[in-house]
C-alpha cells in the first residue's frame, strides 16, 4: 500500500476533553506523601491502577516549602499512578517536569481555584470515570447505566436512576433522586458520617465507610419510599425519610 | 450530510438485523436515499433478510483493504432503487474492521446518501463498537426480558461515553427504544416484562413496540424486509416507527391485548 494513494491523513490533531483527577500536594514530606497515597490507593486499588493524575503544587508552594519535583514524581510513579501534568508550579519545578517529559499547565492560579469550587455538572460520564476533584460536589443529570462507574471526591448527586450493574462511589454523601438499582458506596475514604439518600432503594449493595449490606439483606418492604442510610455503631441503618 | 443510525442492543437474537432491514427499507420507501451496512463480520445475514445473498461479490472488508471500491461493493435493492446494501464478510476475521476504515467508508457514503443504517453485531466488542462509534442516532432494540434490558442499559452507557460524539464533547447520540418481540398475552401472564417495566429501567424515548409475529419469519425466508408486508402487524409496527422517526405523530399500537373483532362485537374494552 502506498501512502499517496490515500487521501486521509496519517496524523491529525483532534480536540477532546478528559476528566482527570488532580492530586493536590500540601507538604514536602515525601515519606508522609507516600504513606498517605498508599493508604488511599489501598481503599480502591482497581480504581487507581494506572490512573493518570495532574499534580497540583499550589498548596505546597503557597506554604513556601521547598519540594524537589523529580523526587515527588518518583514517589507518585511507585504507587502506580501516572503523572500527566503539573499545575500551580514554580519555574524550577516546571523545568524538572519538562525534563521528565511531563507537560506544564500555566493556567493562572485564580481561575483554576474558582473552577474547582463550583459543583461540576457532568452529563455524559465515561466508563470508570473519576469526576470532580478536591472535595467538590458532582452532579449527574443522566441515568447511570449498567457498567458505568462514577467517583466523587466529595458529595455525589444523581438526578436520575442508577442502573443495576452500575457503581457510584463518593468520599462524602450520595443522593439519588431516582431508583437506585446498582451499587452505592458513600464515605469510601472512611467518613463514617457520610449518608446515602435515595427515593427508591432497590440497590445491589449499599456501603458507608466500608460497612456494607447486599440486596438480600435490604428488606424489600422499603422499596418505593424515600430512605436514608447511615451508620450507627458500625451497623447500617435504613430508615424512611419522613 | 447523512444521518447515521446504529441499530444496537448488546444482546444477540433480539431483532437488530430484522429491524435494520425494515427501517432502511422504510426510509427508502419514503423517498430517502438510504444505505444499510452489515457490521456482523463472520456472521453476515443482513443480505439474506434483504434477499440479495446471491449478488454479493465484494464486502465491507474488501473496501477497507482497498480490494474493491465502495461502488463495486454496494448492492442495489431489488424492491427499491433508493436503497443499497453493504454486506459484511463471511470469511474474514472480524479484526479486519478498523476505525479508520469505517470512518472513511462512512465519510464517502455521507456524500451520497441521506441515511446510513448500521446493523450492529451482538456484544460490546470491536464490531459493535465500530458500528456505534460514528452514530448520530441509536435505535436500541430490546426484548421484554431482564437480560435483554440489562444489556441495553450497558449499551446505553457505552453510547454516552465511547462514541465519537461523546469523545468530542458534542451533542450526545439520540437514543430511541424499540421494544421488539412483544407479546401482550405473555406480559399479562407474567412471563414477560411490560412496556412500563422496561421503561422503568431504561427511561428512553419510545419509538415503537414491535409485536412477536410469524410474519417476521415468513418475510425473512422470502428475503423481503417485513415492512413490505403491509398487512402484517410487525410490518405496520415498523412503518409506524419510520414515520415517527421522521417526525410524524402516530399513536402507539400493539401494547395491549388485541381489541379485535370479537371483543368489539361483544362490547369488551
Ligand atoms: N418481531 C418478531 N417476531 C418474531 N420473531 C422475530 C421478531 N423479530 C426477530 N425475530 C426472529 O428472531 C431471530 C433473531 O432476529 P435477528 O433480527 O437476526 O436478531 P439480531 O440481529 O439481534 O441477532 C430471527 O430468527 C428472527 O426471525
Ligand atoms: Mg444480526
Amino acid at each position: 500500500m502506498t501512502i499517496n494513494s490515500h487521501s486521509f491523513p496519517a496524523v491529525e490533531f483532534k480536540s477532546s476533553t478528559f476528566s482527570v483527577p488532580v492530586l493536590s500536594i500540601a507538604s514536602n514530606d515525601l515519606i508522609l506523601i507516600q504513606q498517605l497515597l498508599d493508604e488511599k490507593i489501598k481503599l480502591a486499588p482497581e480504581f487507581f491502577k494506572h490512573s493518570p493524575v495532574v499534580v497540583d503544587l499550589g498548596e505546597v508552594n503557597k506554604k513556601q516549602l521547598a519540594l524537589d519535583f523529580e523526587d515527588l514524581a518518583t514517589v507518585i510513579r511507585k504507587t502506580g499512578l501516572f503523572t500527566i501534568g503539573i499545575r500551580n508550579s514554580n519555574e524550577a519545578q516546571q523545568a524538572q517536569a519538562i525534563s521528565l517529559g511531563i507537560p506544564v499547565n500555566t493556567a493562572p492560579t485564580s481561575d483554576v481555584r474558582v473552577e474547582n469550587r463550583k459543583p461540576k455538572p457532568i452529563t455524559a460520564p465515561a466508563d470508570d470515570e473519576f469526576v470532580g476533584s478536591d472535595s467538590t460536589t458532582v452532579t449527574i443529570t443522566k441515568p447511570i447505566r449498567s457498567g458505568q462507574r462514577i467517583y466523587s471526591f466529595g458529595d455525589l448527586i444523581v438526578l436520575a436512576q442508577v442502573g443495576a450493574g452500575a457503581e457510584i462511589l463518593a468520599e462524602g454523601n450520595i443522593h439519588v433522586y431516582g431508583t437506585l438499582r446498582g451499587r452505592a458506596l458513600a464515605g469510601v475514604q472512611g467518613n463514617t458520617e457520610a449518608r446515602i439518600f435515595c427515593s427508591d432503594l432497590q440497590a445491589e449493595l449499599i456501603s458507608i465507610a466500608g460497612n456494607y449490606k447486599i440486596s438480600d439483606d435490604i428488606h424489600g418492604a422499603i422499596a418505593n419510599t424515600p430512605v436514608q442510610i447511615y451508620l450507627q455503631k458500625n451497623t447500617l441503618v435504613v430508615k424512611p425519610i419522613i | 450530510m447523512a444521518r447515521i443510525i446504529v441499530v444496537t442492543s448488546g444482546k444477540g437474537g433480539v431483532g437488530k438485523t430484522t429491524t435494520s432491514a425494515a427501517i432502511s427499507m422504510g426510509l427508502a420507501k419514503k423517498g430517502h436515499k438510504t444505505v444499510v451496512i452489515d457490521f456482523d463480520v463472520g456472521l453476515r445475514n443482513l443480505d439474506l433478510i434483504m434477499g440479495c445473498e446471491r449478488r454479493v461479490v465484494y464486502d465491507i472488508i474488501n473496501v477497507i483493504n482497498g480490494e474493491a471500491t465502495l461502488n463495486q461493493a454496494l448492492i442495489k435493492d431489488k424492491n427499491c432503487n433508493l436503497l443499497s446494501i453493504l454486506p459484511a464478510s463471511q470469511t474474514r476475521n472480524k479484526d479486519a474492521l478498523t476505525l479508520e476504515g469505517v470512518e472513511k467508508i462512512l465519510e464517502e457514503l455521507s456524500k451520497d446518501f441521506k441515511y446510513i443504517v448500521c446493523d450492529s453485531p451482538a456484544g460490546i466488542e470491536t464490531g459493535a463498537h465500530l458500528a456505534m462509534y460514528f452514530a448520530d442516532d441509536a435505535f436500541v432494540v430490546t426484548n421484554p426480558e431482564v437480560s435483554s434490558v440489562r444489556d441495553s442499559d450497558r449499551m446505553l452507557g457505552l453510547l454516552s461515553s465511547k462514541s465519537r460524539r461523546a469523545e468530542r464533547g458534542e451533542e450526545p447520540i439520540k437514543e430511541y427504544l424499540l421494544l421488539s418481540r412483544y407479546s401482550p398475552t405473555r406480559v399479562k401472564s407474567g412471563e414477560m416484562l411490560s412496556l412500563d417495566d422496561v421503561q422503568d429501567i431504561l427511561s428512553l424515548h419510545l419509538l415503537g413496540v414491535i409485536p412477536e409475529s410469524k410474519s417476521v419469519l415468513t418475510s425473512s425466508n422470502a428475503g423481503t424486509p417485513v415492512i413490505l408486508d403491509e398487512k402484517s402487524d410487525a410490518g405496520q409496527a415498523y412503518s409506524d416507527i419510520v414515520a415517527r422517526y421522521l417526525g410524524e405523530t402516530r399513536p402507539h399500537r400493539f401494547i395491549d391485548e388485541k381489541s379485535g373483532f370479537f371483543r368489539k362485537l361483544f362490547g369488551g374494552k
